[in-house]
């Protein structure tokens, strides 16, 4: 039997605001735990939240970025539950009336067609403590830094069809998020964190099937793996003529396994109502021009200007726009490189696979981007050869605090292209290499090419590597091909 | 010198009559003697106070003096003092000790203001007798063995005893101005907004609000002076210039429109207040006060109303008492769930664990339409009541409460019975309106209040008509045998 695949997403977005949701305190990462919580944050008896502009402003750039309608009027509502980590017993969300109404992002999917997400809202929260389970000997560690941390909840409708493109869309908000300025997208500290709503029906049905809710997932990689399992879980069951359980599911990407958190019938009442100590947030048209003229370049945006102004391919634009900081990157190496589409190949290439391999972020990039740039001039203009530019590429790896002729000079790179000098080279080479030549002269025109080859060699030895083999090659041919 | 109020005690303290010291020495003592047996005081700091005095004398002599500077006050125990145990009269706070102050309290003690200790009041002011106070009933120096009135009984006893010239107060459906009644003081709850809210331990947010409770009106307007206006802390205070509430004590009423509103004088009033609060309200036409009677329709829904929201909000305000960051824990926890049923069973006393239980209920998935909406759709009703009766008049007035104060342990099995003490006070706090009580006559010994009830922000009006009535009667003067 086939299957269609129905996913929606819920996604947690920390906001890079200085000070938290309801109270002035810092929401820098990594401090002591609990040096950054005020007596606001720890509930103390009668302490009061007071609201956070920049995150109004942070959750309206967000919802002008999805073309989403700004609710003039949003409503802080408690969601009450008891955890140690939650300070005060509910948590402060919005649900009835959240600041950003319905909107709509668009993702690529496969060969260059593109599908329109809808969001269905997004809304404005604090952030709750963390516990620590291990290392208390039995008990539970309460860190209360990242409690009241502001967090906007971006909910989708179930418009995503497979794991591929809930992973697409995901991509695409991390770069929104990023571009906009407004979340620092780092999935490994819990600045982006996904809930996966998954259900399958059999295909052309309209009806939805029963869905879970697969909690907690904070990686690209993890999202997908998890989607995948679940898919493949609802599938084993249905075709065995079981049902699906309406439930919360954790699930474990080390192992690739999945569990039952609670059912819809363990599900908790939250009692949610309008919270008294804060009064309806009122937002007017002057705020949202005034954020509208915030702004920043999307990436849908840059990718055009990518391809225009730079001559880029689809495939080049769209990786480079993505994010605000690989864009950076590209377009600070290219003003001092040059050659758009080599800056773009040393990127996406040699650039990314290090990166990648050491688990690293271009935003902690060890090679500054001019520096990238230097080294693709040199090359351009036949200093370099690509070998040795890779040996550059490697040095500023190690320590991009030398200039890209330095490590030239001291690495021997300097490639020579004086035509002269080449060809005093080329026919010293030649005089010892008779017989060659003469089997060269007898050959058709496609084995002479294979020939070649043969020659190139001792060149390059003889040149010490340096000779510019486009240069050299060029002469030889001549000289061969010449009497 | 006791039986003075604030603004003559100012005076003597600035014409050199007596120091801050003395003064603070002299109520001091009578705490020493009398409060043994009243109980209105839950911790009484002798030291600080003493040295808080020697300073308000220093900046007296050095002429930064305010009107309140060396003053002896007494903070109801619901607002949080920077290093004095603070208990919100509950044994969940018992041993807590908050590291800050509140707004109320900071902005009195900067004035130079002496605090010698912190009130007695039910659990976490739930209640109208002060009964449910983990540290035991406060009396009503008026009579023994009856109550001072709740849930401010710890304030309005030490004022009308005479321990305290004044103190803060809190009022959620009554809670400053049914007290006060019951006690023969003055106690004024402001608009809500007027007076921040923060570091005062949350009851109801959105009907808490912290006022005064004084011997004279007068009192009331210098004590306001310096508690009002907005705070950065509390997003729910509102940004208003604040008055001089003395400025206007002395306006003529002549041509005041006073409304009796018909549901607060239904036939069910008890004929012996119908007749005290009448003669009241005569004096008010002799200083030519203009009365006619008004209607609230929906009076009669107050008090089903605010035993929603009241209940509903609490249950969410006290669920930060939880035995994980301060407070009551219970010994040897098991796990969690035991930490916090142990916890919250042993920390809440009965009347607390039955409000949060009803606002449990109220707010539950089912119930929530119900209760919780239904009951808000009422208070905006009721609001609607006020606004259309002050389109026609200046004040309302009406007894503050149905009866002088009953005996202790009358209605502590009855919880009903004890909530229709707020019979007259509740609906103002559903509209956020200011309101004052003020001794008003007696009735078998036992004072009576007059309830005064303005528009939103006329505190200054409020004070004017009661400061008046004051100068024209001497009911504010008697003291307790």
């Amino acid at each position: 039997m086939q299957w269609d695949v129905v996913i929606g997403l819920e996604i947690h977005v920390q906001l890079a605001t200085q000070t938290k949701l309801f109270s002035g305190t810092s929401t820098a990462y990594g401090a002591e735990p609990n040096t950054q919580a005020s007596a606001v944050d720890l509930a103390m008896p009668g302490t009061l939240p007071v609201p956070n502009r920049e995150a109004f402003r942070y959750a309206t750039l967000f919802g002008l970025a999805v073309n989403a309608e700004i609710n003039q009027r949003s409503v802080f509502e408690r969601k009450n539950y008891f955890y140690p980590d939650l300070p005060k017993g509910y948590q402060t969300t919005q649900l009835a009336e959240p600041i950003v109404g319905p909107g709509r992002v668009d993702i690529a999917v496969g060969d260059g067609e593109e599908k329109m997400v809808r969001i269905h809202h997004a809304h404005l929260e604090e952030d709750a403590g963390k516990s620590l389970h291990e290392d208390f000997h039995g008990m539970t560690g309460i860190d209360l830094n990242r409690a009241g941390t502001p967090l906007i909840e971006i909910v989708t409708e179930p418009d995503l069809n497979s794991a591929e493109e809930a992973v697409a869309f995901a991509r695409k908000l991390h770069g929104l998020v990023t571009s906009l300025g407004i979340c620092d997208g780092d999935l490994s500290q819990g600045s982006m964190r996904f809930d996966v709503n998954v259900s399958v029906k059999p295909h052309g049905s309209d009806t939805l099937g029963t869905r879970t809710e697969t909690k907690n997932l904070n990686s690209f990689r993890f999202m997908e793996q998890a989607i995948h399992h679940e898919v493949e879980r609802q599938i084993d069951i249905l075709e065995d003529g079981g049902e699906i359980v309406q439930e919360t599911r954790l699930y474990n990407g080390d192992r690739d396994e999945s569990r039952s958190m609670r059912t819809k019938e363990e599900a908790n009442d939250y009692r949610y109502f309008p919270c008294p100590d804060l009064l309806p947030v009122e937002i007017d048209e002057a705020f949202i021009e005034e954020t509208r003229r915030m702004m920043p370049e999307l990436p849908d945006e840059r990718r055009a200007r990518f391809q225009k102004t730079y001559g880029l391919s689809d495939y080049d634009a769209d990786l480079l726009s993505a994010s605000a900081d690989t864009a950076g990157y590209f377009e600070k190496a290219h003003s001092t490189g040059g050659d758009a589409k080599l800056v773009a190949n040393w990127i996406l290439g040699e650039l990314s696979g290090r990166l990648n391999s050491e688990d690293r972020t271009i935003g902690d990039c060890p090679v500054a981007p001019e520096k990238l740039g230097d080294m693709v001039a040199r090359l351009t203009d036949d200093t370099l050869s690509s070998k040795g530019a890779k040996t550059v590429f490697d040095r500023l790896w190690d320590d991009d605090s030398q200039s890209v002729d330095a490590i030239i000079d001291a690495e021997g790179l300097r490639q020579v292209s004086d035509t002269g000098e080449l060809e005093a080279l080329v026919d010293s080479v030649l005089a010892d290499m008779p017989e060659q030549i003469e089997q060269y002269r007898e050959a058709d025109p496609k084995k002479r090419k294979k020939l070649m080859g043969g020659f190139m060699g001792p060149l390059m030895k003889a040149s010490k590597g340096q000779g510019n083999p486009k240069v050299l090659n060029e002469i030889l041919k001549k000289k061969l091909d010449e009497s | 010198m006791h039986d003075k109020s604030i603004a003559e005690l100012a005076r003597d303290l600035d014409a050199g009559h007596c120091s801050s010291v003395e003064l603070t020495q002299q109520f001091l003592d009578r705490i020493e003697q009398q409060d043994r047996h009243l109980n209105s005081f839950i911790t009484v700091t002798p030291e600080a106070a003493l040295a808080d005095a020697k300073a308000a004398d220093e900046r007296r002599a050095n002429g930064s003096a305010t009107p309140l500077t060396g003053i002896p006050f007494a903070h109801k125990d619901i607002f949080c003092t920077n290093g004095v145990a603070t208990t919100c009269g509950s044994k969940m706070l018992a041993n807590f000790v908050p590291p800050y102050d509140a707004t109320v309290t900071s902005r009195l003690r900067d004035t130079g203001a002496v605090c010698l200790g912190k009130t007695n009041m039910d659990e976490f002011a739930m209640g109208s007798s002060t009964e449910s106070s983990y540290f035991g009933a406060t009396l009503n120096p008026w009579g023994d063995q009856r109550v001072p009135g709740g849930s401010s009984g710890g304030s309005s006893a030490a004022v009308a005893a005479r321990l305290i010239p004044g103190a803060t107060a809190t009022d959620t459906g009554g809670s400053i101005r049914q007290p006060a009644a019951l006690c023969g003081v003055t106690g004024l709850k402001p608009t809500y907004g007027r007076v921040s809210r923060y570091g005062m331990i949350a009851f109801a947010s959105s009907l808490d609000q912290a006022g005064t409770m004084t011997r004279t009106a007068e009192d009331s307007a210098l004590m306001l002076n310096t508690m009002a206006g907005h705070d950065p802390r509390d997003a729910t205070s509102v940004s208003r210039a604040v008055p001089d509430y003395t400025a206007t004590l002395n306006e003529p009423l002549k041509g005041l429109r006073v409304g009796l509103p018909s549901q607060y004088f239904s036939d069910d009033l008890n004929p012996a207040m119908a007749e005290q609060v009448n003669a009241a309200i005569r004096e008010y036409e002799k200083l030519g006060a203009e009365v006619r009677e008004v209607s609230l329709p929906n009076a009669d829904l107050a008090i089903a109303a605010y035993y929603v929201i009241a209940p509903a909000e609490a249950s969410a305000n006290l669920s930060r008492f939880d035995g994980v960051r301060y407070g009551y824990r219970c010994e040897n926890p098991s796990d969690l769930m035991d930490l916090y049923t142990r916890t919250r069973a042993e920390g809440f006393g009965s009347e607390v664990k039955r409000r949060i239980l009803v606002g449990t209920y109220a707010l539950s998935a089912g119930y929530y339409d119900a209760y919780y909406l239904k009951a808000q759709k009422v208070r905006r009703l009721i609001q609607q009541d006020f606004v259309n009766a002050f389109s026609e008049v200046d004040l309302l007035m009406s007894p503050a409460t149905p009866s002088p104060a009953f005996r202790i342990g009358e209605k502590t099995d009855d919880p009903v019975q004890m909530y229709l003490e707020d019979t007259f006070t509740i609906a103002i706090n559903l509209a956020g309106l200011p309101a004052m009580s003020i001794p008003a006559g007696q009735i078998d010994g036992m004072p009576v209040g007059l309830q005064l009830i303005g528009n939103y922000f006329e505190e200054g009006r409020l004070l004017n008509a009661a400061h008046q009535f004051q100068q024209v009667t001497d009911w504010h003067r008697q003291t307790p045998a």
